[in-house]
Parts: C-alpha cells; structure tokens; sequence
C-alpha cells in the first residue's frame, strides 16, 4: 500500500501545496488500493477513474499555477472522497442500492456534492449503501452486501457502510453520507471513524435521494474531527433549492482554539444507564466520561423520559414519510419497467420486483401509518411524541453543553446475525435515532476496542446548530487520544 | 316517492391555473400548453427526479391572496403544504403538492345574480397546489399506449371550494361566470376555457322540498365549459329525481359529464375512492403570511365587479343592465372611463350607449364576449365629440366608426377624406327642402289633404340628397316650416 493514504485528508491537503506529490499520483494511490481490496470490502457500486483522473489533472494545473502565482486555493484542491450513493453526482449513474433506479444518471448535482467539486475536490466514485438508506448494516443494498474492513464476517454498519469501508479501508481519505436514523455515525462507530451528522437544514438535501425528508441529513466520515470539519465546512450553509435549510448564519469552524473545558457541561443520559449494552462500550463511555472530568469538565447526569419511544417513532415517521418520497418509482420513468396489461399491474409489478424486501416494508409500515382511520393514532401520535422529545432535548441543552452517549449497544456484528428479524435491527438504532427525531448535531468517534478487536464509537450530542463545538471537543479529544490513528490489519497487510 | 318535489343542493369546486411567469415549485416557465410541444417547460424538480425539492413561487401565493381578499376570506398567518398521494402516470411525484387541513384561506363569500337578484354564495376555502401533466391515449399498429406530457405539471392551482349553497344549475352556472370575472379582474387567470385554465367539479345532490338533511351526492368531474358545467348538472338532478321518484336511491359515486353524448358516466364509486393519505409536505416549512404582506396585496387590490358597476350607476348614471356589460370585463370599463375623460362635453351615457351599441356591434366576439377594444380610447372620443358639437350626424359618425376600425385612421381625416362635415346652415339646405317638395307635388298634394305621415318621407328625401351631411334637427325645423307656410295658402 501506498503510504501516502495513511495520510488524514489535513496532511493530503498540506503536502500537496507542498508538492510533495501531486493530486493525479494521490488518486492514483487511492485506485489502486480500491483495485487491491474491493473483491473484500466492496465498498463502491460505482467506480469514476476517469472522471476522477481528469479531475485530479485540473487540480494539478490549479497547484502548479498557485505555486508560481501565489493566491487562494479551494480548501479541498486535489484531495480524493468517495460519495455515497444516495446522492446526485452528474453524469455518474445513482442506484440508491436499488434496482429500481437501474440505469439512472441524474443530469444535477446535490448541493452537497456541488460544493465540494467547487472545492475542488476529487470525486472517487459512488459507495455501497442499504436501498434507500433504509437499515444499519449495509446488507439491504441490491448490489451486494459491504464488508467491515476490521473484520470481513461483520457488517461495517449503515446504511453508508460502503463510504465507512471505503474510508477505514484506506481507499479514501474521506466520504460523503447521509444520516437519517444513524446512518453515518453507526458506521463510523462500527469502522473505527469520526462520523458528523450536522443539525438538521445545515447542509442542503438537494439531489439526496429521499428516504424521510424530515430526518435525512449529508454527514461526513472521515478519521479524524480535523478532517470532518474541512469537509463539513465547505457542503455547510443555506441553499435556496432547499427551503428547509437552514437560514441561520454560518460561522467557521476554528479547532485551532482549545475549546473551554473549565466551563464545559457534559450530561450522560440517565436511562441509557439502564439500556443493556456491550461491557467494552459501557467501559468506554465511563472512561471518556472520566478523561473529560480530568480536562476540566463537570459532568451531571440528565434525564430524557421520552427517548425510549425514540425507535417506535422513528419506525412510524421514516416509513411514513418514505412511503411518499418512494411513490415516483413507478415503473414510469424509473427502473426497468415490468410488463402487465393493466396499470395497477404495471405498477404492482414493477415495484414488487424491484424493491427489496425491507423497502417494501417500510412502504407498508408507512402506508399504513397514514392510512385514513389509523393516521391518527399512528403517524399523529408519533408527531406528538417527537414533539415531546424536541422538549425533552431542549431542556437538557439548558442543562447541559453536550451529551455524551453510546451510538449503538454493540460493535459490528456478523454479516447475517439479524436475518429474518427486522424488529432486533431496528433496536440497534435507539442510540443514534433521537439526534435525527429532534434535529440536534452529533458526531461519533472512536473509544477503543472491544476484545475481538472490533472499534467502540462513542457520540456528542450538541445543541442546535453546536457543530463548530462537537468538532473542537472530538477534536481535542483525538489530541490526547490514539483510537483514531489505529488502522485495519488488512489495510496494511501486503 | 312520486310526485314529491326536489330541491338540488349544489356546490362547486373549480381549479383555477394561476398565471404566473413560472411554475409553483420550480423555475421552469408556464407555457399554453395547448400550443407548445410536449415535455418543453420541464426540469429536474417538476419531473419528480429523486433528490430534488419544492421552493414556493411566492408570487403565486400573492395572486392567491389577491383572490381570497377579493372572496372576503379569513387568511390564517399560516398555512401548510400537504402530500396528496396516489399513483397516476401524469403525476411524476407519486403525490401532489396541495394544502389540507391549512389551507390558504378560508370563509370566503361571492355574490351571483341570477334574474337580477343577488345572492350570497359562501366559498369554504381556497388553497394553492401543483397542477398535474397531461397524458394523450394512443393506439396504432403497436397497440394501445400512453404519452406523457409534463408542460402543465407543476403549474400552479388554485382550488376554491364553495359550499352547497346553490339550488339550480342556472346558479351554479352564475357562480362559475361571477368567478372568472374576478380572476380577470385580478388577473390571476385569463378565464381561457377552452384553454383548460379554469375546470370545474361539481356536487350535486337531492332532498325533499322543504327538508333540512343533505341527500346523497355525486360528483361530476371534467367539466370545461360553463355550458357542460350547466347542462351537466341539470343532467344529473334531472337523473337523480328519477330515481327517487321510482322509489330507488342515488349512489355516492364519481361521474364524468360525456360532452358528445350529454350524459354522466360513473367514473367510480365510493368504494373504490382514494384514500389519499394526506400529510404535511416534510420538504417545505410552514407558509408564514405576515401582516404587512397581505397590507401590501390588500392596498395593490383592484375595484372588484360589483363595487364597479355600482359606481358606474351612480357617477355616471348609467342604467344597471349597460353599467353590468362595461364592467364585465376591466380592459372594457377602463376603456369607457378613459373615453368619458377624453370626452368630458360628452354625457356618460351617450358614452355607453355608443359602446355597447354601436362600437360592440362592429366588434368580433369571443365565446360571446368582447374582452379587447382595438381602438384608441382617445380616438373615439373623438369621434364622439364630433357628434356632440354637431359637426357630424349620428348616421355619419356610424360609417365613420366602421371605417376607423377598418384603416385605424383618426376621425378628423376619415371625416375630411369623405366629406361627411354636418350641414347646419338653414339656407344650404332650404334648396334642398325646396327641390324635394318641387320634385314630389302628388306627395305635397297628398300631405295638405291631411296624410300627415308623408313628412316623415320628405324628411328622408331630404336626407338622402345631402348623402347624409345635412343637420337632421334642421332639416326637420326648415321642413316643417315650409309645409306649414303651404298650407296657409
């Protein structure tokens, strides 16, 4: 392996202004280890090399003329990423991981991925995620299950399994997801990752493939707090294509000040105490408590009575609202489209074929939920309790800075462990769904090993619009702490 | 149930396209699109491709305000989009962006007149959606199939639901014309018909003359003209008291109006209805309407019909029935107050009747109705003004009319060119008065023996031979004089 990609995306960016290598030769180096491990990992659904190559050589000339010239330079010139797929890059196909999107190349880009090639980023490819973003495993894609680089039998989590892989196996130095129950920080916790999931609005939804409009957000994993802020803070900020982002204005994100530990008030969720999690985890999570006290932190233990119905409504909004953002695949426009004489056949047809079974799960589950006589004791009920918990959230955030809290009960587990049982998946969630049902920023980063040699993720939640303080603490966090720099034994196998 | 009396109980909803410049969540232009070629005004966004998202055109939302201030409707300071799901080719989304339980406004009223009398209409609510595209049926040498048309998808809609207020078709027929006079008015929507840019649905059901309850209703969709709005639904009271009175009942159902064959056909009954499992649009916040906006659209307000007419009656003193036909249409009643400014000599009522009269009957009708005047305000007035100082004759100024509509030439010249200048001069025209009596001595004989009618006869003698230049009311006084002189001899 090429040593360059043990580099963070930070020093890629510092020794390419420096000439020390140049863009083409990093995302050369960034090919051939996708070439090296991808029969393992499958982390990609699909591979731009061409695109990617051309992009590096404009990025090249960019370098060389700044060298001579002197002058701003975009954050990201030159630097490789890998994007799930689940968002808009123009002119590369975007499956969702579903067939039904078969031989769809979206004529946009998402605002996310806009704002990073105007960065001047390289664009990798497209990474394996579950159909549509629905599940926490990676294994719901139609294109084929991804592969924990830590260990091959377990899952790399999801639903952006493919972008954690890619990441931790060292194929990309960092990777676009989307977050809409855990979707980037389960994963990250899973591969050993720093995983951002801003506020809700933060960063554009334009051209992300909907699963639950009001939940979905574009996070960021990379490995360390440093690179997650250079990614994050170039997608960030308002875009009039999406009337929910956020207005408010946006401020850098500086780590080069140590945050204000003396003053910092951690708060550790009283009933995920009582939750039944992996020993390492909970170690972990006492540990970090701990590390942060001796940084000068006060730590308090806060109450969050409604978090407990957090996977019944996620289970009833997410689907609800999917079950509208999914409806346009109807064989019309989208998918191969299968024969039938009528139309409701066609339809039928077309989308109890090509969807995979947990797609159409969650479309019934949702159907339902909004179906008239049930609406109101499902979908309503569900807005009322998330209300109740946006409650619950906003108090604590007066209470406390931030809120320390596993991101799931395990590390990874075995490819196949929660087959034929949706319900057991869906708990795995319960950590990571509150931050998406009340919009708060979180990040997860890594905490140890459990004994199997498996990372532990620990997440920060924030308060509205606190990511520039969720990056400083992880950020200072990975100054006295080594998880981070840990890699896979198969990255660096020869 | 035979021989009981019915009474219908209708209510309309009608779809109105707002003519905006683009569409209601993108920025793709509103094209006719009765005219232009299939899928030009397309784009991500309006064609449903994933990832793309709604951003409301906020000028459509103020010509819906426009609307609902003109219908006298509470406006709540927020509304909310909702999803309208169901599966049809010609809605790329697989929902339709609309609004429910917020809607726009809400508790409207629009008054009708039907054999003079007015009468309150209530609107229960008015509310924005997206429109839907257009499917066109095919079936050739590959067998039956479907095009898809998404010019119209994503135009925006106003859905105004009036409740069951109206008795006969007739009114409801009032309702659907008083409507699109206020959306031109407001110019919201052109009022095109046959444009497909106003559509009605209609309900309509029965119950014994004099009872409270409201019977069972059926739904008449597809309804583009006001004659299918009308005849429709005195096609369905007149199917649904048949049935009652043989004793049978009315089904809840969807029925479209057969233009060709003037019936209603069930589409679906209501079993088969949607569910369409409405619940707000998560991709677009809550629609804030502030108080200093709905101040501005309130002041930028045009005077309503009603209000129009009524003072047309009373500053111009102008009949009720010629006071409603120049207020049928702002282009019209501007014009008529832009004619009584140029012609200020000119008694506001001649004003009229010269419009509706003389000048509508030279002009080319619309679906029955005159929308445009092509002619200069300021040059008829001219013309009129000629009238009034005598320079010209009423029977000139007609031929003078027709001619300045044909060649756009101003009066004056047309005048000039055809030497039409009134003769007002007694003595020029005495010879005339002279030569017709000395041409016709059976006719005189006649008239001294007491056929008194004659005069009448010489007078258009006399006219003829000035081809129509000589002052009438002198001609008449000279002639008159003359007669008069001969019988005292």
């Amino acid at each position: 392996m090429n040593e360059v990609l043990l580099l963070t995306a930070a020093q890629m960016q510092a020794g390419l202004r420096r000439g020390e290598y140049s863009s083409q030769e990093l995302t050369r180096a960034c090919l051939e280890q996708i070439e090296r491990l991808e029969d393992r990992l499958h982390a990609f659904i699909t591979l731009a090399p061409e695109m990617a190559l051309e992009q590096a050589r404009r990025a090249d000339e960019l370098l060389t003329a700044w060298r001579r010239q002197g002058g701003e330079l975009p954050p990201l010139l030159g630097i490789p990423l890998a994007v799930k797929d689940v968002l808009a890059v123009r002119g590369l196909p975007c499956t969702a991981g579903s067939r039904i999107l078969e031989g769809f190349v979206p004529p946009y880009n998402a605002t996310a991925v806009e704002r990073v090639l105007q960065a001047g980023a390289v664009v990798l490819g497209k990474t394996n995620t579950d159909e549509f973003a629905m599940g926490s495993s990676t294994e719901n894609s139609a294109f084929g299950v991804t592969h924990n680089p830590w260990n091959l039998e377990r899952v790399p989590g999801g639903s952006s399994g493919g972008s954690a892989a890619a990441v931790a196996g060292r194929m990309a130095p960092f990777a676009l997801g989307t977050d809409t129950g855990g979707s980037v920080r389960q994963p990250a916790a899973f591969c050993g990752l720093t995983g951002l999931k801003p506020t809700y609005g933060r960063i554009s939804r334009y051209g992300l493939f909907a699963y639950a409009s009001s939940l979905d957000t574009v996070g960021v994993l990379a490995h360390t707090a440093e690179d997650a802020a250079l990614l994050y803070g170039v997608m960030q900020g308002e875009d009039v294509r999406d009337a929910t982002s956020l207005r408010a204005p946006v401020e850098a994100v500086d780590l080069s000040a140590p945050p204000d530990f003396e003053r910092l008030r951690l708060g550790v969720v009283k009933e995920y105490r009582q939750h039944d999690i992996q020993p390492e985890i909970a170690a972990a999570l006492e540990k970090v408590v701990r590390q942060f006290q001796e940084m000068g932190a006060t730590v308090q233990e806060v109450s969050l009575p409604s978090t407990r119905h957090a996977v019944p409504v996620y289970y009833l909004i997410a689907p609800a609202e999917a079950s509208a953002n999914l409806a346009r695949y109807d064989g019309i426009r989208y998918g191969p489209r299968q024969p039938a004489d009528t139309l409701p056949d066609l339809y039928r047809r077309t989308r109890g074929r090509l969807f995979g079974r947990e797609v159409k799960r969650r479309i019934m589950l949702g159907t339902f939920a909004l179906s008239a006589g049930y609406q109101e004791a499902y979908y309503g009920k569900a807005q009322r309790v998330r209300q109740m918990m946006q409650q619950d959230f906003a108090r604590a955030f007066e209470q406390v800075d931030v809120l320390l809290a596993p991101v799931a009960p395990t590390t990874a587990f075995p490819i196949g462990a929660h087959r034929g049982d949706p319900l057991s998946m869906y708990l795995e969630d319960i950590f990571t769904l509150p931050a998406n049902l009340t919009g708060v920023p979180a990040i997860s980063f890594p905490a140890g090993f459990d004994q199997s040699g498996l990372p532990v993720g620990l997440q920060l939640l924030g308060g509205p619009r606190q990511e520039a303080l969720l990056l400083q603490l992880v950020h200072a966090f990975q100054q006295v702490t080594a998880w981070h720099n840990r890699t896979p034994p198969l990255v660096l196998e020869e | 149930m035979s021989g009981m009396e019915f009474e219908a109980i209708i209510g309309l909803e009608v779809h109105a396209e707002i003519a905006t410049r683009s569409k209601m969540f993108c920025s793709c232009p509103v094209l006719d699109t009765t005219q232009a070629e299939p899928n030009q005004a397309v784009c991500p966004v309006c064609s449903g491709m994933p990832g793309t998202l709604p951003v409301v055109n906020r000028r459509a939302v103020e010509l819906g305000l426009r609307v609902a201030l003109a219908l006298g409707c509470d406006i709540p300071p927020v509304s909310v989009f909702a999803r309208k799901n169901y599966f049809y080719p010609d809605l790329p989304k697989g929902y339709q962006i609309s609004q429910y339980r917020y809607p726009l406004a809400v508790n409207g009223v629009l008054e009708i007149a039907v054999d003079g009398e007015r009468r309150p209409i209530r609107v229960r609510r008015v509310h924005l959606e997206e429109d839907t595209g257009k499917l066109t049926h095919m079936q050739d040498e590959h067998g039956a199939y479907s095009l898809v048309d998404l010019n119209r998808a994503g135009v925006p809609l106003l859905e105004i639901v009036s409740e069951p207020d109206m008795r006969s078709a007739a009114e409801a027929r009032a309702y659907g014309e008083a409507l699109r006079q206020i959306l031109r008015y407001l110019q919201v929507n052109s009022g095109d018909m046959q444009k497909g840019v106003l559509r009605f649905e209609a309900n309509v059901s029965l119950r014994p003359k004099g009872a409270t309850g409201l019977g069972t209703r059926t739904e008449i969709k597809n309804l583009n003209s006001f004659r299918a709005l009308e005849r429709s639904i005195e096609y369905e009271i007149e199917r649904q008291s048949a049935l009652l009175r043989r004793g049978e009942t009315v089904i809840q159902q969807t029925v479209g109006w057969d233009e060709a064959r003037e019936i209603t056909l069930v589409q679906r009954g209501k079993e088969e209805e949607d569910d369409y499992r409405y619940f707000p649009e998560p991709d677009l916040p809550p629609l804030v309407i502030s108080a200093e906006w709905l101040a501005s659209i309130r002041s930028a307000l045009p005077e309503l019909p009603h209000a129009r007419q009524q003072r047309f009656e009373q500053a111009y003193g102008l009949r009720p029935y010629d006071a409603g036909v120049l207020t049928a249409e702002a282009e019209i009643a501007d014009y008529f107050e832009a004619v009584v400014r140029a012609a200020a000599d000119v008694p506001p009522r001649q004003v009229a009747n010269w419009i509706t009269g003389e000048l509508f009957g030279l002009l080319n009708r619309q679906e029955g109705r005159i929308t445009h005047i092509p002619l200069p305000a300021d040059e008829f007035a001219h013309l009129l003004r000629f009238v009034q100082a005598g320079e010209i004759n009423t029977a000139a100024a007609k031929r003078v009319l027709a001619e300045m509509l044909e060649s756009g030439d101003p009066a004056a010249e047309i005048i000039a060119r055809r030497g039409l200048r009134q003769i007002s001069d007694a003595d020029a025209l005495a010879a005339w008065v002279d030569q017709v009596l000395n041409e016709n001595p059976a006719e005189v004989q006649a008239y001294l023996d007491g056929k008194e009618g004659l005069l009448n006869w010489f007078f258009g003698q006399v006219m003829r031979l000035s081809k129509g230049k000589a002052d009438p009311q002198v001609v008449r006084r000279v002639l008159e004089g003359r007669l008069q002189a001969l019988k005292g001899e």
